[in-house]
């Protein structure tokens, strides 16, 4: 089960960041997680949110580009090792992770966020590993 | 010293008759020669004929560098082609370059103007001397080489690019001129001065051209590396640096006037204006074979000035220069047009047609930044897709200016679009 994040490219420049939740936030998207990938030239804010189609449409019409990114968020639990095994299962099939992050929520697991490439192998690999994802409903729910 | 006395000490009175004789001679052999020249003649109604000496110049048609576009690559040479010995090209304004051609005649009275301009520097045989302009295509480094070699100095053709083994030969050999443009060399001095050389150079003197630069440049240069810089002018479509450079007194630069007949021009107007009004230089390359231009229009703006110098010079002398009169940038030496840059992203399906160009100067070397807005549909959520993205329009760019830029991505909307004629370019130097 995929989710989407909203992506959005910010040039690095004083105050754009905060041009970005504030428009998040005038428009009661809520957010959930957040990463920031950032080079001397840009930024690229990655975000899981309540609401990720109304999020994209509200910040392509503020002019900021933003797009929906199919990613994987994998439940955790607290147990040392947990993590690897996920990701040695995903290694097993050759499948490359193109980035990852956390997902903090008050529950008694964690949760990590994964872009991969192919993702619907990545996806079967978990489920018949018997590893929970969560789904865009459980994310609006939050 | 004056390497031609005669030629650059003529009287007013001989030096016209001289420019009239060689324009009569000029205009017959285009006309005979060259089709576009005989179809722009006939066009205007002005026959060969009717131009009887130099003050009939002014019915002739202009020359602009859209003509050798539109004639590229040879459409407007004058002599056949197992005549021709050497090529150069420049930046056009799109696409395609601007290609110039000599025959041996050209080139020696090339190396004889370049001559002409290093004795202006008081270089002699008994100097040695680092060519470090670009050697290839760029007149530069060949058109200083020829000149210098005239002169008979012992020429170190260095060309560009690793300042470290430059500085080392200058102390090794004790060079004693250079040839370069004034920010490379106000850039060496640091590097000059950061390995502790700078009481170890020999150096006397410094032919310095190929892009603008101020007076305050100058004595900077000067104070910093102890010699006198001289300021050298030249463009490929004219012949190449040579055309014009300046004397002890730096009291405007001499034009080789025997071989070059200067107008100055109101560029709106077309009109001639009067010596010592600013306005753009027109050139007549008055015996040229390889490329003869009539009436070219440099687009450069400066006054003139016909009155004898302190040196003993008659010849005809430019301001510095006052600016351009189109969007023409020099960039490290290299002529850049941002009509350049917006062609060649029309070929990037990525980005839109929104760009703005950067222009400064750190540690006395230009940069160039260009900011291209992306296609909202083309952003990528990986910075690998973003940097791959910006190799790939930094390969365009580096392949259609021959310099290479530094590329910023924007956001959607984030250039300024102006109401009137689009800005797309901040050039931060200061030049004029």
């Amino acid at each position: 089960m995929t989710v989407n994040q909203l992506s959005v490219f910010i040039e690095n420049r004083q105050g754009r960041l905060g041009e970005v939740l504030k428009v998040l936030k005038d428009n009661d998207v809520n957010i959930l997680s957040i990463s920031l990938a950032d080079t001397t030239e840009y930024g690229l804010l990655r975000l899981i949110v309540n609401n990720p189609e109304h999020g994209r449409d509200v910040l392509l019409e503020a002019g900021f580009s933003s797009m929906l990114t199919e990613v994987l968020i994998i439940k955790v639990p607290h147990v040392a090792g947990a993590l690897q095994n996920i990701l040695s299962l995903i290694a097993e099939k050759n499948i490359s992770i193109e980035y990852m992050y956390g997902l903090s929520v008050e529950s008694e697991d964690a949760s990590i966020v994964m872009k991969t490439n192919q993702l619907d192998l990545a996806c079967s690999i978990l489920k018949s590993g018997h590893i929970d994802t969560m789904t865009s409903q459980e994310i609006a729910s939050l | 010293m004056i390497w031609n006395e005669q030629m650059e000490c003529m009287s007013r009175d001989e030096m016209t008759k001289l420019q009239s004789e060689r324009l009569v001679r000029l205009v017959k052999y285009v006309y005979d020669n060259v089709e576009f020249y005989r179809k722009r003649m006939d066009e205007n109604g002005v026959k060969p004929s009717d131009i009887k000496g130099i003050e009939d110049i002014t019915r002739l048609p202009y020359t602009t560098k859209d003509d050798l576009r539109d004639t590229y690559p040879f459409g407007l040479f004058a002599a056949p082609r197992k005549d021709i010995v050497r090529i150069h090209a420049s930046s056009g304004t799109t696409g395609k370059a601007t290609v110039v051609g000599y025959t041996q005649n050209d080139i020696d009275m090339w190396s004889e103007c370049v001559a002409r301009c290093m004795s202006m520097a008081n270089v002699t045989n008994d100097d040695i001397i680092q060519v470090a302009y670009g050697y290839g295509l760029f007149t530069g480094g060949l058109g200083a080489h020829y000149g210098a070699e005239r002169l008979g100095a012992m020429v170190v053709p260095m060309s560009t690019g690793n300042s470290k083994k430059l500085t080392t030969m200058m102390v090794d050999f004790g060079a004693t001129a250079i040839a370069c443009t004034p920010s490379y060399l106000l850039h060496l001095s640091e590097v000059l001065r950061d390995e502790n050389l700078l009481d170890k150079i020999k150096l006397k003197s410094a032919i310095c051209g190929a892009e603008p630069w101020t007076e305050k440049m100058r004595n900077e240069i000067e104070s910093r590396l102890n010699i006198t810089a001289h300021d050298i002018y030249g463009l490929s479509e004219i012949m190449g640096p040579g055309v014009a450079c300046d004397c002890t007194y730096h009291e405007g630069l001499h034009i080789c006037e025997d071989y070059f007949y200067p107008e100055i021009i109101d560029s709106k107007t077309l009109q001639p204006v009067k010596d010592g009004e600013t306005g753009e230089l027109v050139f007549t390359t008055l015996t040229k074979e390889g490329i003869p231009l009539i009436r070219y229009r440099t687009k450069d703006l400066t006054s003139i000035t016909r009155e004898k110098c302190k040196c003993g010079r008659t010849s005809a002398r430019i301001s510095r220069f006052k600016g351009r009169s189109d969007d023409m940038l020099i960039i490290r030496g290299v002529n850049v047009f941002p009509s350049q840059v917006e062609a060649a992203l029309v070929n990037v399906e990525e980005v839109t047609p929104h760009y703005m160009m950067i222009v400064d100067r750190e540690n006395n070397l230009d940069t160039l930044e260009i900011q291209v807005e992306v296609d909202t549909k083309y952003y990528t959520d990986e910075i690998r897709g973003i940097e791959k993205l910006t190799k790939k329009i930094a390969t365009v760019i580096q392949q259609a200016l021959g310099i290479s830029a530094k590329i910023k991505l924007m956001g959607p909307n984030s250039l300024k679009r102006s109401e009137g004629k689009a800005v797309h370019v901040i050039d931060n130097r200061k030049l004029y």
